[in-house]
């Protein structure tokens, strides 16, 4: 029985808590540089789960994300928590892809690697909350997913049975490989990056010939010299010009308004912190009939 | 007749979802401006007499797709007969609700069809749109808070045929019922195969909701700033004591603090209550996007600036802990 082959899909993405107006460009995109980034926190539930199939099973893990260069430091991040290798797939061209594209430029990254029994995603990142990322891409490779799952029940070297949350409860679902699946915070707790792994791949640099991966994919584990971070391009992966980026993405973004809320009410009473004050509230809620 | 509008029905447990009839509802709100019918496609091993109520709010047309292996949700087999549907019947605009199967299934479908997909949409309109020189009109605007609520964005998809958009339950307002409106039932032949059904499902554990929250008439909802053991404990206390339910900002959900049931929000529930009264809650975009059209707010802040008391109706400056015993004891008298 041959060993698990894993993938696990990752977005370094702006911490939306900490947005400034000078983050936003004129077009209304974001100028991600100007924004601190994090590690998607679902996509870390997302690896966690995986290294847990690899503590049990044993298999490669390979990480892949798609981003502006310094997206290597979310790869960096997987390798110290026990990923095997990552993959940054990077280009201009990729600029403002909506998931659509986004997606398809996964799945032609995915179809390179070749051989993966499980994909890990998160469910959704935390820029867009959309959740759709990984639906398009198992529906691009034409393989099955379960979303939204709080557990892993078992997992053979066949299939994984699964947990899923949805309105009216939990369903235990049970997929044969290969299987794509989105994985939300509840399901895991996610190991912290060991401090052996820090020291081996902290100088780490990446691997700019993609031709090379190829080879050292072939090894056997003992035989490759060094684990490293691939870095591939549009052409490299093979993707069509007109699937990525700003012309493959069929959603554009007509409008954004920056929040500035606006009173409803311009008669907000200010209600002082006293028993008198709190007291004349809710009698005059009462004569109101507001409480029922 | 222009193209129809198409809205994906979610039927469970012998009952038509509430988010699927305020889809409709809001759907026959875009078909009078863009003088077309909403249709929708239902997938189901059991569906009957329930659904005449999909009429009542305005549903003209019913692609019902009836066959015994649609008892539980496979995603690979219900993605393609909704697309499969699509390209039968080549709706202008295509709606799921935001649920468990709406945020499976509608990616998929986008995907096979190419098509473009805006998520959980807290508003549709119609208007136009140029790109470069050709304008679209009658094109589906679709409206989200993004980027964690610092930013509002318009969406459109003017070349994609159809659009689609997915909308979380309790966000579109139901029309009002009309016993008198039919809705035309159109079966349609289950055209997928044994081996799409890659999901097998062992076990369904059905589970109530702990609380209701679009029900409840007053609301007192805790944020990060009463988000203590000590603060939820006077929030519920203060729930029980006014007759109302406790809601919670995301981040207290996502932080275990409470379950994802007490979310109000974007990404949680839209609750339109007589009262709202905001504890610790900063005010962020999404979660006011849940709130705003409660009749009454009362808003409880240690921070005078925090953004909530610009839509509150009531502001109270100061800690949970020292306002609410205030509040219980004079609700009391």
């Amino acid at each position: 029985m041959g060993a698990l082959n894993i993938i696990v899909t990752v977005k370094q993405v702006p911490d939306t808590h900490n947005i400034s107006g000078e983050a936003m460009k004129e077009d209304g995109t974001v100028n991600r540089a100007m924004l601190p980034t994090i590690f998607n926190p679902e996509d870390l539930n997302a690896l966690e789960e995986a290294l847990k199939v690899k503590d049990k099973l044993g298999g490669k893990i390979t990480v892949i994300t798609m981003g502006p260069p310094k997206a290597v430091d979310v790869l960096k991040d997987s390798l110290y928590r026990g990923a095997d290798e990552a993959i940054l797939i990077s280009d201009r061209k990729f600029a403002g892809a909506d998931t659509l594209a986004t997606s398809y430029s996964l799945k032609c990254a995915i179809e390179k690697i070749g051989k993966y029994d499980l994909i890990f995603c998160g469910r959704q990142a935390i820029d867009g909350d959309t959740a759709q990322v990984g639906p398009q891409i198992a529906e691009k490779l034409k393989i099955n997913q379960v979303t939204n799952i709080i557990n892993v029940e078992e997992v053979t070297h066949s299939s994984i049975t699964l947990r899923r949350q949805t309105e009216y409860g939990q369903e235990i679902v049970r997929s044969n490989f290969p299987v794509l699946i989105t994985v939300t915070s509840e399901t895991n707790e996610p190991r912290f990056p060991s401090a052996k792994r820090v020291m081996m791949f902290k100088n780490i640099t990446k691997k700019e010939t993609e031709e090379s991966y190829d080879e050292t994919y072939l090894n056997t584990e003992e035989e490759r010299p060094k684990k490293y971070i691939t870095e591939w391009t549009a052409e490299s992966i093979g993707a069509h010009d007109m699937k990525i980026g700003l012309s493959g993405s069929p959603t554009k973004v007509k409008h954004i308004e920056k929040v500035v809320l606006t009173s409803n009410n311009k008669n907000m009473q200010d209600i002082p912190n006293t028993d008198a004050g709190i007291n004349a509230l809710i009698n005059a809620l009462k004569h109101e009939h507001i409480f029922g | 007749m222009n193209a129809p509008i198409l809205v994906y029905i979610e039927h469970n447990n012998q009952k038509v979802a509430d988010v699927s009839l305020e889809l409709v509802s809001e759907a026959t709100r875009l078909a009078a401006k863009l003088n077309c019918e909403v249709h929708g496609v239902v997938l189901s091993h059991n569906a009957a007499n329930e659904l005449a109520l999909l009429g009542h709010y305005g549903c003209r047309k019913l692609y019902f797709i009836k066959d015994k292996r649609l008892n539980h949700f496979s995603s690979v087999p219900f993605s393609k007969m909704v697309s499969n549907i699509i390209k039968k019947h080549s709706p202008q605009i295509v709606l799921f609700g935001a649920t468990s199967t709406g945020r499976d299934i509608a990616p998929r479908v986008a995907s096979e069809l190419g098509c473009g997909l805006t998520a959980d949409c807290t508003k549709l309109e119609i208007g136009s749109h140029s790109i470069k020189d050709k304008t679209f009109d009658n094109t589906l605007l679709q409206i989200r808070p993004a980027f964690g609520g610092n930013i509002v964005a318009t969406i459109v998809s003017p070349e994609s045929n159809p659009s689609m958009a997915s909308v979380r339950e309790g966000v579109m307002k139901l029309n009002t019922p009309d016993s008198s409106k039919k809705v035309e039932i159109i079966s349609e032949s289950c055209s997928v195969d044994d081996g799409d059904f890659l999901s097998e499902i062992l076990e369904v554990i059905r589970e109530e909701k702990t609380v209701d929250l679009k029900q409840a008439r007053i609301i007192v909802a805790s944020g990060m700033g009463a988000s203590s053991p000590e603060s939820i404990s006077l929030i519920k206390q203060l729930a029980k004591t006014l007759g109302g339910e406790v809601g919670a900002s995301r981040p207290v959900v996502d932080a275990g603090l409470l379950a994802k049931d007490h979310q109000v929000g974007q990404t949680g529930i839209t609750v339109r209550p007589n009262l709202y009264i905001a504890c610790g809650i900063s005010g962020q975009i999404q979660h006011m996007a849940g709130m705003s059209e409660a009749k009454r707010i009362i808003a409880i802040n240690k921070d005078p600036d925090a953004p909530i008391f610009k839509i509150a109706n009531y502001g109270i400056v100061g800690d949970v802990k020292d306002v609410i015993p205030k509040m219980i004891k004079a609700y009391r008298g």
